[in-house]
């Protein structure tokens, strides 16, 4: 079987969400089918800007093709179309615009896929929202499947996206959160589709005492793994700890640990460490007494899942639904959705280490059962076995004439999304669609 | 927060989640929800913008759904019509049209204006906004404030009890110093002096009902003791204590200049001004000497270090 994975950036240091689910699943597959990678030269998701690099490379053993980035992302054209489509009545073509502005706008790439897709057995297409993966799924129509990494922003609200859901030959959810959102608003219930997520190369053998010798760590301390930006609820964050902190029983300390976008507020018992290698950061999370997530928008929690499968509860931000999806069908986690809720999950956690344990012992078999990179690997090889045995259920539309995508007819995003079934998912201990396909 | 009963097969997060909140609303009394208080604060906000009380048309104004009305020009605005042939013909004789003025400043700021009607509006639904928030914000607050009145009420009635119960206690355990109980075990004195007796019951009931508004309990359990002795006796004991300290005064030894009581401590006062136990006869309060000025003569700590 021959496969390629297409993503909008690629590489060992390129850490984000999306692009580092690419990289594990091209590199697991690997074991499987032959595996190419087709890619930009961008590392930087703002501007998308051309990087030298070489065209062709082996990372992990994994061949990857660059192609170039035809322009870079024009930011304040960006923000007025978003704010166009995603707020007023608009055009199709006002979305195909938005879609060419996001980027990373690489005809080449695009083009090489129409022209190469017959080669491969089936294209897997990440992240929906960006150019590569629609215009490529529409080059490589009856083989392209997509993992679609939604998120409930309004971007999920524009209507050239349902055609793409509709068309593609399959769809690898990572929740069911995010599954029953696709369905609302494409009702593409024809299109195979399966609940899979990822999983995470986690150590056997964390070493947490290394990790307080070195960065010089005392006490028990809560930790928060990723990019520290307002838009991940880091400010909320740091208002709520500010709070507990001020609680004279509360011991925990808040260790920092990615990429500052956002300032860390100056507080003795708040320290941020920077990025860290894999091996610290494993190192960290196994010395925590838990993991915070506080994001309001995820299609699923990689770090979530780390921390589990090393043993540790999470206590994330329940106005995410597929955050609180994931605790309750994990039993491993407890949600926030006010200051007040906080305070009292964190200190439940705190006085209470039984309850810390027996959480993170429901969170290691949790992702032992659902996360295993056997069990996802077993997932896409079943899919791939169905696509080739059934035939296509669905085509790929084409885009409206000419006079039919200038006519501003489609309602603003913003309102597309409102209107989408909210909730978490609650079937316990098992993934709703993880049994088998649903189509 | 107490302990929850868990064993890692029996935990459900939801559980959890329910009794968690369900103390948390034990904690808050009444707790009200996102939606209760978006409730309240909209009836505040209506009294707030009582017509009669800030302007007539005020509350309509910012109630009302419609945005201000504006209209959309663009470049060829002026050029189009409902009839295309009549547009078509417009356009061809835009460049005459263009000949006698230039439209382009015209259609430039009708162009602005409209973009600053559009401006304006989202405006208004900011300010509307803006004003909600703050008035749930001060809702919010206001009930915070109620629950936090309520709660040091609450702990002010206790610790007012905690206090009169503490006096009480110290009242009646200071009373009785170890001496006294041993002289009591070992057998009535065959030669009791009828006062000592006498003042010693109407003391120990005294003491066992009364609450000092001030000062240590400890200054009324003096009383009994020195009513024994006489005040040469007293005298003699003091001055071979003070032999036994080498002679500086306890106020020099802690560093204070001779003679003066250290910082702010006042001069022992004469014992007759200093206030007895309700109870006590007069004869119990011990009487300083008139050279004492050392802290080891303050009374309380003079007499106790005697019925040690």
């Amino acid at each position: 079987m021959k496969l390629a994975v297409v993503v909008q950036r690629y590489g060992q240091a390129i850490n984000g969400g999306a692009e580092l689910h690419a990289r594990y699943i091209a590199e697991h597959l690997a074991r499987h089918a032959e595996v190419d990678v087709l890619t930009t030269y961008a590392s930087d998701y703002v501007t998308w800007r051309n990087e030298p690099g070489p065209a062709h490379e082996r990372i992990n053993g994994i061949p990857v093709r660059r192609f170039h980035v035809e322009h870079e992302r024009d930011l304040l054209a960006f923000s007025r179309q978003s704010a166009h489509v995603f707020q007023k009545r608009h055009s199709f073509a006002d979305e195909l615009r938005w879609l060419d502005t996001e980027g990373p706008a690489s005809p080449a790439l695009v083009n090489h896929i129409a022209a190469h897709a017959g080669s491969y057995d089936f294209c897997l297409f990440f992240s929906y929202r960006y150019y590569q993966a629609y215009h490529g799924a529409r080059a490589a129509a009856g083989r392209a499947v997509l993992v679609p990494t939604a998120e409930r922003d309004p971007a999920i609200g524009l209507a050239l996206f349902q055609s793409l859901f509709r068309g593609v030959r399959a769809l690898m959810y990572n929740s069911p959160e995010e599954q029953a959102m696709i369905q609302a608003v494409s009702s593409n219930y024809a299109v195979p589709g399966v609940v899979v997520g990822v999983g995470s190369e986690v150590p056997q053998h964390p070493q947490p005492d290394r990790f307080r010798q070195k960065f010089g760590v005392e006490g028990r301390f809560a930790i928060y793994v990723g990019r520290i930006d307002e838009n991940k609820g880091c400010k909320e964050l740091f208002e709520f700890f500010e709070g507990y902190a001020r609680d004279v029983y509360g011991q925990l300390s808040l260790l920092l640990i990615g990429q500052s976008l956002l300032p860390s507020p100056r507080h003795p018992r708040i320290r941020h460490l920077g990025f860290l290698d894999d091996i610290d950061k494993f190192d960290a999370m196994a010395a925590a007494d838990l993991l915070i997530i506080p994001s309001y928008f995820e299609s699923l929690s990689m770090v979530a899942l780390e921390a589990w499968a090393l043993g540790r509860p999470v206590v994330a931000n329940g106005k995410c639904d597929v955050l609180k999806g994931q605790c309750l069908r994990s039993n491993a986690g407890l949600c926030y959705e006010s200051y007040a809720e906080f305070l009292a999950v964190i200190q439940s956690l705190e006085r209470n280490r039984r309850l810390g344990a027996a959480l993170g012992a429901n969170g290691r078999r949790f992702f032992r059962e659902h996360y295993a990179w056997p069990v996802i690997e077993r997932k896409y090889l079943d899919v791939f076995e169905r696509l080739e045995r059934e035939p296509a259920q669905s085509t790929m539309e084409p885009l409206p004439p000419w006079i039919a995508r200038r006519r501003r007819n489609l309602p603003p995003a913003q309102d597309v999304m409102a209107r989408l079934p909210k909730g978490a998912s609650v079937t316990r201990g098992e993934e709703p669609a993880a049994a088998g396909l649903r189509s | 927060m107490p302990d929850f009963n868990v064993r890692s097969d029996s935990v459900n997060v939801e559980q959890i989640m329910e009794q968690i909140r369900a103390r948390i609303r034990e904690k808050r009394g009444v707790d009200y929800t996102e939606q209760q208080i978006r409730e309240l604060a909209a009836v505040k906000l209506e009294k707030f913008l009582d017509p009669r009380a800030v302007r007539s048309d005020l509350l309509n104004e910012f109630r009302r759904g419609d945005p201000d009305p504006n209209y959309a020009f663009e470049d060829d605005t002026i050029f189009r019509s409902t009839r295309g042939v009549v547009q078509i013909i417009r356009r061809l004789l835009a460049p005459v049209l263009k000949l006698f003025f230039n439209p382009n400043p015209l259609i430039h700021v009708l162009h602005m204006q409209s973009q600053i009607n559009d401006l304006n509006a989202s405006r208004h639904q900011l300010y509307y906004e803006l004003i909600h928030n703050l008035v749930v914000e001060t809702t919010r607050l206001g009930i915070e404030v109620k629950n936090l009145r309520m709660r040091v009420e609450s702990l002010d009635a206790r610790v007012d009890f905690s206090e009169r119960r503490g006096r009480a206690l110290e009242g009646a355990v200071l009373y009785r110093p170890q001496g006294e109980d041993e002289r009591e075990a070992a057998g009535p004195s065959p030669i009791t002096p009828p006062e000592r007796s006498s003042s010693r019951a109407s003391f120990s009931a005294g003491a066992a009902a009364q609450v000092a508004p001030s000062g240590p309990a400890g200054t009324g359990g003096q009383g009994p003791g020195p009513s024994a002795e006489s005040s040469g006796q007293r005298s003699k004991r003091r001055r071979r204590r003070r032999g036994r300290r080498g002679g500086a005064p306890a106020a020099s030894v802690m560093g204070s200049p001779a003679g003066s009581p250290q910082g702010t401590m006042p001069p022992a006062p004469p014992a007759p001004s200093a206030p007895s136990a309700p109870g006590a006869p007069d004869s119990a309060a011990p009487t300083p000497p008139s050279d004492s000025g050392s802290a080891g003569d303050v009374p309380g700590h003079g007499g106790s270090d005697d019925e040690q």
